[in-house]
């Protein structure tokens, strides 16, 4: 029996009185494409967190391909397979892209241990950087310091960081947010082509996006998981549009714009 | 009274007296940097500033020591104020690093400064008569001006609880330190606030020292040297916390005069044990967040 | 302040076109990698500082035992430029590792007669890096005020410990009349401390090349994404902890090297090592300088030691007083310290030149 890539069980999380995640239970399974919608507020980064090992749960348990790994470090989890992006970019923004990249690849691969041997000298690495920054067009920008992007290029860099690490399962905090829709394709285009064996899973308020990508959808509300199914399950739930209308005012089934 | 019981009493006393001073100069350094996240080195500058013109003040312009103190710890605010709207702001996006590297700089020109104008002999303070001398509390005589100050520690202590937990603007300034964003998006002007918080820190440190001259003496390398020790009360207290700054400045401040007493040369040790076994356990301090 | 923005690169710190704008992007992407690929390899210019060494030597030969401590100064500042600088740690307490390194080679002379000067060089080393490694072990967890008070507590307890058994460590009095063994066996020191100079050049130069790998290797590397990004350095799988602890013992060791080449030269050490005011003065050579940058530890200690050896003879105060505006000016107006400026005049000249 194969085990899930990840899975979620019975997370709890509270800060004082204030339950932010209750009783979550998630499984992404091999090559799973998974949306996490919900209105404002409703914990889904706080979940990736958890997931991530950014926060510690009150209860509960992460398991990433069957092993156990809730009691490890943010750093440790992300060796053993998990990358994220976060929904404000957290790059390196004094470091040239090509630098930000390899820097990934690095860590991955334990040569950041290495204090002797330059950078330079490791020929593999920098050719694997500039792959990644050549499937997503992003060579020209190699040399150029992270901040001296655009915000739309700088989301790219930060997939591209995610992409780079190998990860078995990748979790992208909004990664269309705050990219202006003349560059947002891009972004679409990458997340359409992700390595069809990694588990994904996108927290995402535009509809369209998340049409367009995910296979399943589970929908948080206030901390707990309200539902999950099929796209065409949830778009015909009532009360999912209920839980929906009163925060987005968006298009929610791919219809007319309602502004 | 028997001869431990005496020396724990004095201890007490000694170590009370040290702690109000420590407290209120360090409060308006832990607010400051607790509201508006501003590490300012140059706070012991304002208080041996508040120091070297109540000696102006008492010595030079024959005005009696008391109102020197208040006429010093207004005017250190109101001048402050300048340094924090020309200076200060210009960094308060800036990284640790850059503001401690700008705030030692002034201090370093303060210190300069002071030394040109008034020399580097420590300086001292003409005292009215009933400061001087001891005073008797019935089982026990001591020190008049301790005794002083540590009634005007215990009545700012109180003005200031009353300030912050009682009124309108005790209630924003709680309410920014705790979160800045909400506070603003609730319309609260946390920029003036700032400034106010400031003045007033930088006049109590003024006070402060004031008070310290006959406590401590006045030199112009009281702007450094002491400032360690207010670096301590601040983060054993917790930045931005009221009580902690207070609560560290009494441990600190007893342990120290404990040390100091009972161990003669190793007691300079205490407070810095202290700080570090602290900073190990409550990395915030006492009453700090995160 | 990146790694890329070294001595020759204002390209890359402007972030104007290295990337191509004519060309095949297989150029483009070519042209990225021979940057990376030979952005370790010494430049021609990198002679300048060791050429000026040595020309020092001939020119100024009264200003030998100056000239050793510059370069004591220089080897101090380079141990904090790689935690300041590149792993962007801030700490006030440097000093204490200076100390330890000074007082080692003391108390193996005083106390066990031991004066061969490179296995001192050696010891205080090996025991400072030790401190230093169980230090940034429970301390480097911490950052901000907490990580500063912290160490500067450390440092000044130390320096307390000193002075209570001032009977072995001589307390603000100091350890007189330290000598030491010719170095070899056979350069003997004379009294203008012309071999001590060339003997402090020569650790400079090889404590330099151990920095210079570190800094352009792949740990060096990720010691800057700390800086840049801790967050993002946890979310790759960075061992935040064990990089920085690992930087931290090496540069105390090599601070530790400092403190004894100091006690070595000065043939004399006192307890005044460890003051606050020597962390203070080597930050403010760093800043002054530049950080993040291997050179500015040169220019910063050089310009600070001469400034500070012409006007404070003639009067502290002023010394004092513009040591403080020189700070202030800096922060404000040359964040990226003298070696910025140059770095900005050289790009603006050549821009003006292309044009």
């Amino acid at each position: 029996m194969t085990a899930s890539a990840l899975q979620v069980q019975g997370m709890n999380r509270n800060f004082g009185a204030l339950k932010v995640t209750r009783d979550v239970d998630l499984t992404l399974e091999r090559g799973a494409r998974r949306a996490l919608i919900g209105p404002n507020g409703a914990g889904k980064t706080t979940l990736v967190n958890l997931i991530t090992g950014v926060l510690r749960p009150s209860s509960g348990k992460v398991l990433l391909n069957g092993e156990d790994i809730t009691a490890l470090s943010q750093a440790q989890r992300a060796r053993r397979g998990i990358a994220r992006t976060f929904q404000i970019n957290q790059l390196f923004r004094g470091l040239t892209v090509l630098e930000n990249l390899s820097l990934a690849i690095g860590e991955r691969d334990g040569h950041c241990n290495n204090l002797w041997r330059a950078t330079g000298g490791r020929r593999i690495v920098i050719d694997e950087a500039l792959d990644h920054l050549a499937s997503l067009r992003l060579v020209d920008d190699a040399l150029k310091l992270v901040r001296e992007l655009p915000y739309g290029r700088q989301r790219l860099v930060e997939i591209a960081i995610a992409l780079a690490q190998k990860p078995r399962v990748l979790l992208l905090d909004e990664p269309a947010a705050g990219v202006p829709s003349s560059e947002s394709h891009l972004i679409l285009d990458v997340v359409e082509s992700l390595d069809p064996d990694i588990a994904v899973l996108i927290i995402e308020h535009d509809m369209d996006v998340v049409f367009r990508f995910a296979r399943r959808i589970t929908v948080l509300v206030a901390g707990a998981i309200f539902t999950e199914g099929t796209p065409h399950e949830i778009m015909a739930n009532e009360q999912v549009r209920a839980v929906y209308l009163g925060q987005e005012g968006r298009r929610v089934g791919g219809g007319a714009s309602h502004g | 009274m028997p001869q431990y019981a005496n020396i724990a009493v004095s201890i007490l006393f000694d170590g009370l007296a040290y702690a109000m001073f420590l407290f209120i100069t360090s409060v308006g350094l832990s607010v400051t940097m607790g509201l508006m996240n501003f590490v300012n080195l140059a706070h012991g500058a304002f208080a041996m500033a508040g120091g070297y013109l109540v000696v102006t003040l008492t010595r030079s312009l024959g005005v009696p020591f008391i109102p020197s103190l208040i006429v010093a710890a207004v005017v250190v605010g109101a001048v402050s104020v300048v340094f924090e709207r020309l200076l200060y702001r210009r960094l308060y996006r800036a990284t640790d690093l850059e503001q401690v590297l700008l705030t030692i700089g002034l201090a370093f020109m303060a210190i300069a400064t002071y030394t040109y104008f008034y020399g580097p002999i420590p300086k001292s303070v003409p005292l009215p008569r009933w400061l001087e001398g001891d005073v008797n509390l019935g089982f026990r005589t001591f020190p008049s001006y301790r005794a002083f100050l540590i009634v005007v520690g215990f009545l700012l202590i109180a003005v200031l609880w009353y300030g912050f937990e009682r009124t309108n603007i005790g209630a924003k300034i709680r309410a920014a330190v705790d979160n800045r964003r909400m506070a603003q998006s609730v319309g609260i002007n946390v920029d003036r606030l700032f400034t106010l918080i400031f003045a007033l820190g930088s006049g109590l440190a003024a006070l402060g020292g004031g008070l310290a001259i006959q406590l401590l003496g006045l030199n112009p390398s009281f702007a450094v040297i002491y400032l360690v020790l207010f670096l301590l009360v601040v983060a054993v207290g917790g930045l931005g916390s009221l009580k902690g700054t207070l609560l560290a400045a009494l441990v600190l401040g007893i342990f120290d005069t404990a040390g100091k007493y009972l161990f003669a040369d190793a007691g300079g040790f205490f407070i810095y044990a202290i700080t570090v076994l602290v900073l190990l356990v409550k990395p915030a301090g006492f009453y700090g967040r995160e | 302040m990146a790694v890329s923005e070294t001595m020759n690169a204002p390209e890359a710190s402007n972030g104007s076109p290295l990337s191509a704008h004519e060309g095949a992007p297989e150029s483009a992407r070519e042209r990225a990698a021979q940057y990376v690929v030979s952005r370790h390899r010494f430049r021609p210019a990198e002679a300048l500082p060791w050429l000026l060494a040595i020309a020092a030597y001939f020119i100024f030969p009264d200003r030998m035992t100056f000239g050793s401590q510059v370069a004591i100064m220089i080897m101090f500042a380079l141990s904090l430029d790689l935690i300041l600088g590149y792993a962007g740690i801030v700490t006030l307490g440097h000093a204490a590792f200076f100390g330890i390194g000074a007082y080692t080679v003391a108390l193996m002379v005083v106390r066990f007669g031991w004066t061969e000067p490179i296995s001192g060089l050696f010891a205080a080393a090996i025991l400072t890096g030790i401190f230093g490694f169980v230090l940034g072990w429970f301390t480097l967890r911490y950052r901000g005020l907490t990580l500063i008070m912290l160490t500067l507590a450390t440092a000044i307890m130390l320096q307390e410990a000193g002075n209570l058994r001032s009977d072995i460590t001589g307390g603000y009095d100091g350890l007189p009349g330290l000598t030491f063994k010719p170095l070899f066996g056979i350069f003997n020191y004379d009294l203008y401390g012309h071999a001590y100079y060339l003997y402090a050049m020569a650790a400079l130069a090889i404590v330099f090349v151990l920095v210079r790998r570190i800094v352009y290797s792949p740990f060096g590397q990720a010691l800057t994404g700390i800086r840049e990004n801790v967050r993002r350095m946890h979310a790759i799988g960075s061992p935040v902890h064990r990089r920085l602890v690992t930087v931290y013992t090496i540069s105390a060791a090599i601070a530790g090297v400092a403190g004894a080449l100091f006690t070595q030269t000065n043939a004399y050490v006192t307890l005044t090592v460890f003051d606050f005011d020597n962390s203070a003065k080597v930050m403010v050579m760093l800043i002054l300088g530049g950080t993040g940058r291997l050179y500015g530890a040169f220019v910063g200690a050089v310009v600070y030691l001469i400034l500070e050896d012409d006007l404070s003879k003639f009067s502290p105060t002023f010394w004092q007083f513009g040591i403080g505006l020189l700070l202030v000016l800096t922060v404000l107006f040359a964040p990226r310290g003298l070696l910025g400026l140059i770095e900005n005049a050289a790009a603006y000249l050549s821009k003006r030149f292309k044009s």
